[in-house]
């Protein structure tokens, strides 16, 4: 490290800021894979469908299954953008046998 | 019993190449009878790190497909008569490696070797697929860097659910986590993430961290394994890493920062 670098150092730490971003990407690609494998398409055609109606990204889809006892739910969480009005408008459950 | 170990990573240039080829050096320096896999197809360069490139004649593809013998396509290391190098096709591509035809010539190995090491390639296409089908160990190499970390993530998915030992319900592989390019200053200035931030986010056992060192490229310049090294700290931290795979108890060295004088605080290094 040179005398110039030492004198424009950031006071930010960049390496707690990588395992932020880490810790996020990795604990979502975790949901993606443990669930069943239909899963990311279910999220491209639920996005398609509602890409005709509001502009929103892939990443403000979350589907997820969890079990509950002796049934399993499938819950879908989709954040619409600010101007839609509140930053979470629709939540569905969807109950299976 | 024959112990096949796979050196993974998801991602390019991490490290593995190095890994294998001082790994699989280390272990036959304990006195194993030891074998190390180019699984590279294509893109063969562990003959290259071993020393041996000039020496090829057939190579792994030619064995599965029956164009050679194993005898004729292993190369015997010019240093140790009980290590082994099998190196990868340069003229094929990745699909010449099939499930059954690798299976043949591991278990070909597991009779005559003590340790199969497998050099993956990097991705997770069908050659990596392959290096980590049949293990029953791995080694995921991790740099401190964000898109490394994420991919050895990555790997750690495909070899709990695609490998032969997942899909079979047998023992799950045994990981081990090594870190390789550290450099303990930068972790200690919060510019590197550091072996806890590494170990907490990947969640697998860690065997060995490698610092980060001038004597792997001067290693591989000369084609000579760094492990054979031993007066520098990764020839050493190497060696640290064999000894943990073969089960002792070995604590991590070379993780602290070193000062720099004041000539190189003010002019660089």
């Amino acid at each position: 490290m040179s005398i110039l670098d030492y004198l424009l150092r950031k006071k930010k730490k960049t390496a707690s800021v990588a395992k932020e971003r880490l810790q996020i990407i990795l604990a979502r690609e975790h949901i993606d894979r443990s669930g069943p494998d239909y899963l990311p398409e279910l999220k491209k055609d639920i996005l398609k469908v509602v890409e005709k109606y509001v502009a929103i990204d892939y990443d403000k889809i979350q589907v997820t299954i969890e079990n509950d006892g002796n049934c399993e739910i499938l819950e879908l969480n989709i954040s619409l953008p600010d101007f839609a009005g509140g930053t979470t408008a629709a939540m569905n459950k969807v109950r299976k046998a | 019993m024959a112990k096949v170990i796979v050196v993974t990573s998801g991602k390019g240039g991490v490290g593995k190449t190095t890994t294998s080829a001082s790994v699989a050096t280390g272990l036959a320096k304990r006195g194993y009878k030891t074998v190390v896999i180019d699984f590279d197809v294509g893109l063969r360069n562990l003959d290259l790190i071993m020393g041996c490139e000039r020496r090829v004649v057939y190579d792994f593809v030619n064995v599965i497909h029956g164009e050679a013998t194993l005898k004729q396509a292993l190369i015997r290391d010019k240093r140790l008569a009980n290590l082994d190098i099998l190196p990868a096709s340069q003229t094929r591509d990745k699909d010449a490696l099939f499930k059954d035809g690798v299976e043949k010539v591991l278990n070909e190995l597991r009779k005559t070797h003590d340790f199969i090491v497998c050099d993956s390639p990097a991705g997770i296409e069908t050659g990596a697929v392959m290096a980590l089908y049949f293990a029953d160990e791995a080694i995921v190499v991790t740099n401190p860097e964000v898109s490394s970390v994420r991919d050895s993530d990555r790997i750690l998915g495909i070899l709990s659910a695609k490998s032969k030992r997942a899909l079979d319900g047998d023992d799950p592989i045994k990981e081990h986590l090594l870190i390789t390019r550290y450099d303990p200053n930068r972790v200690q200035t919060g510019e590197m993430l550091s072996i806890d931030d590494i170990m907490e986010l990947l969640g697998i056992p860690l065997a060995g961290v490698i610092p980060e060192s001038q004597s792997v490229l001067t290693a591989s310049n000369s084609g000579i394994p760094v492990i054979h090294d031993e007066v520098s700290v990764s020839g050493l931290a190497y060696q640290d890493l064999v000894e943990r795979l073969l089960g002792e108890e070995v604590p991590i060295r070379f993780i602290t920062p070193v000062k720099k004088g004041l000539f190189k605080r003010l002019f660089g290094t």
